[in-house]
């Protein structure tokens, strides 16, 4: 077994893009669910339609901060019409609305009438629309090493997609930490234990909640744009799955806690790969192929949140008298 | 605003008079259903509300008196937690309309109800368990700049209001006795530590009016002295109270003022000394040992028990 490939590949999950763009979109998450009890089952959709936004103003031809705000702008827009309906209902029903709204962003973005526009099917690709972030890169062209990690400095899976990725990581736990401490936070926390507790002592519930959605729903449209600046803007790609694995991030990690998204992410990819590459080298191509060792690797990650939904419901950072699945 | 905000203004009487004050002021009403009231702070004119074909609140008419404390009783089912519901805004009515402190309120959404001034508890305590008592009791407080997304980002903006929101909480948590609790989680608390958290927790927005529904409801014996003390202390400081109780003794003990509902109507008004003798409550609430004190602790006995139980099987037979 070749351990320093096997190696080298877990450490690239750590501070791999996809990792980064994770945890931004569990940061989010975290926002819902772990602050206001909110159970969004459509993250993905956010994240699409934040990856959208900024790939069609870029080809529009708008610079790129103009892009980024064009797709926190349709997170915004997208929420609202969530939680319009929603919100003054309780707990479920935002959780079937949001799956079913992330499904019709999808199904609306890779619909054929609308290839002239989001790409249909095929999605748009990369090439398209990154070009104006990587043209705002201060390095220098050609690539660098260090330790295990060896990348270009500004193609498309560059150390520039990573600088700027953990970077929005390190802003979004520094917010998170000064919000989770503070008044705002609070009432966010009183919702989740109770509303009507929260609305008898005078606040509008609402408006809080409608905050959490859009801020959580804002984190989720830059996680998608971090996700699909080093590969391409493809909507299967970004389908229900994309929202369980976010899920499974947010839970791993520990809700209601700062650096729980961070560590869940991280966690994920690297035991993935781990699992995949391990497998890859010791099952022999007769009794298992490679496409099945990936399925499997899935298998074992859905084992894992199982056993974790039943041992440690907190996850690894939580704090059980605070917030925990009550699985009993 | 500061911390220092004034209290809602009272009269200039001293506490220890309050009651009797109050006595006088209510002399003259007449023990009737929606008997006008000398200070009325709360006025609702015909409000109902029907559950499908089942009426559930039919008030006519209805005031409460400033600075009094109110007794909402009736037998179950009487529709006083609905009347309540609908009062604080937790529940839409069919018709109807009421003002507090001459605002119309009706239809207004149960946050802005508590803003005007009229805040309520819930009959089955409503402690948010995974926050901590002080936490819970911050979360009552008004006028904090840091409940805004943006000002939360910026400690210096809210942190002096957060230190006079804690001192008050404080203050208040050791009037409760829970001061001791402050850092521990709310689940934690027995059942009569949560309806006294709840009710300091109500006095953080500093009401001009409290709602209490059934304060009693699943406290042990050694609590409800005390809390009977903190509703007659707001009282004194000039806080409206409203409270629907089934003790019996307990709303002889403190309340003002009596008003009786029965099948969403309400049957009868009066001191707790002389409503319980009134025909209409007697019918409808009372049945047939109309003439027991039902706050009679000899009651409880076995003896009482068996004779009543008795009673009531003759009188079934006879029917």
């Amino acid at each position: 077994m070749d351990w320093t490939r096997i190696l080298t590949n877990v450490a690239g999950e750590i501070i791999a893009p996809t990792t980064a763009a994770y945890a931004l979109a569990a940061i989010g998450l975290n926002v819902h669910f772990g602050m206001t009890g909110l159970l969004n089952f459509g993250q993905a959709g956010f994240m699409l339609i934040g990856a959208y936004g900024f790939a069609i103003a870029s080809m529009a031809g708008w610079p790129v901060w103009a892009s980024v705000l064009v797709a926190m702008a349709c997170a915004v827009v997208f929420a609202l019409i969530l939680g319009i309906p929603t919100l003054k209902l309780r707990g479920d029903y935002l959780s079937i609305v949001t799956i079913a709204a992330a499904e019709i962003v999808r199904l609306v973005g890779r619909s054929t009438s609308l290839t002239w526009l989001t790409g249909g099917n095929a999605g748009l690709a990369g090439d398209s629309f990154k070009g104006s972030f990587q043209e705002l890169s201060p390095l220098p062209d050609g690539n660098f090493g260090i330790g295990p990690w060896e990348y270009s400095n500004n193609l498309s899976n560059s150390w520039w997609v990573r600088i700027v990725g953990w970077a929005l990581v390190a802003l979004a736990c520094l917010t998170i930490w000064l919000w989770m401490r503070s008044p705002w936070g609070r009432v966010l926390k009183g919702i989740r234990e109770d509303e009507d507790a929260v609305r008898s002592l005078g606040k509008n519930v609402y408006s809080y909640k409608m905050q959490a959605l859009i801020l959580g729903g804002t984190f989720g449209a830059v996680a998608g744009i971090i996700y699909a600046l080093p590969r391409a803007v493809q909507p299967d790609s970004m389908g229900r799955p994309m929202t369980f694995y976010v899920w499974t991030i947010l839970l791993l990690g520990g809700a209601a806690t700062v650096f729980g998204p961070v560590l869940g992410s991280i966690l994920l990819w690297t035991t993935l790969m781990l699992i995949k590459t391990v497998l890859r080298d010791v099952v022999p191509t007769t009794v298992m192929r490679s496409e099945q060792i990936e399925m499997l690797g899935w298998v074992l990650v859905g084992l894992t949140l199982m056993l974790l939904v039943i041992f440690r419901p907190q996850g690894i950072l939580g704090d059980r008298k605070e917030l925990a699945i009550d699985v009993r | 605003m500061s911390a220092e905000t004034p209290a809602p203004t009272v009269p200039t009487v001293p506490a220890a008079s309050r009651k009797a004050q109050v006595a006088r002021d209510l002399a003259d009403v007449p023990h009737a259903p929606g008997a006008p009231k000398p200070d009325a702070i709360l006025v609702a004119e015909d409000v109902t509300r029907t559950f499908g074909g089942m009426t559930a609140v039919d008030v006519d008419h209805v005031e409460v008196q400033r600075g009094a404390i109110t007794a909402l009783i009736g037998p179950n089912g009487a529709g006083k937690t609905t009347l309540f519901n609908l009062l604080t805004g937790f529940d839409r009515p069919n018709t109807g309309t009421w003002s507090f402190e001459g605002r119309s309120l009706g239809r207004v959404p149960a946050g802005k109800v508590a803003r005007a001034g009229m805040v309520r508890t819930f009959q089955l305590t409503k402690a948010l368990s995974r926050m901590t008592v002080i936490e819970n009791m911050r979360l009552g407080a008004t006028h904090q700049p840091g409940e805004n997304l943006l000002t939360a980002l910026v400690p210096p903006l809210w942190r002096s209001r957060e230190a006079e929101i804690t001192a008050q909480a404080e203050e208040l948590l050791a009037r409760f006795k829970l001061l001791e609790k402050k850092d521990d989680f709310a689940g934690s608390l027995s059942g009569g530590q949560r309806k006294l958290l709840e009710m300091a927790r109500a006095l953080m927005t500093k009401p001009t009016m409290v709602m209490l529904d059934e304060p009693m409801a699943g406290v042990n014996p050694a609590l409800t002295q005390s809390l009977l003390g903190h509703i007659q202390a707001l009282r004194d400081e000039g806080t409206t109270v409203l409270f629907v109780e089934h003790d019996m003794h307990m709303v002889r003990h403190i309340s003002d003022w009596v008003v009786v509902m029965a099948e969403g109507r309400i049957v009868a008004e009066g001191p707790p000394e002389t409503v319980m003798q009134n025909q209409a409550v007697v019918d409808a609430y009372l049945g047939a040992h109309h003439d027991t004190d039902l706050g009679d602790d000899s009651l409880l006995t076995d003896d009482v028990a068996e004779q009543l139980e008795a009673e009531a099987l003759v009188e079934k037979e006879q029917r």
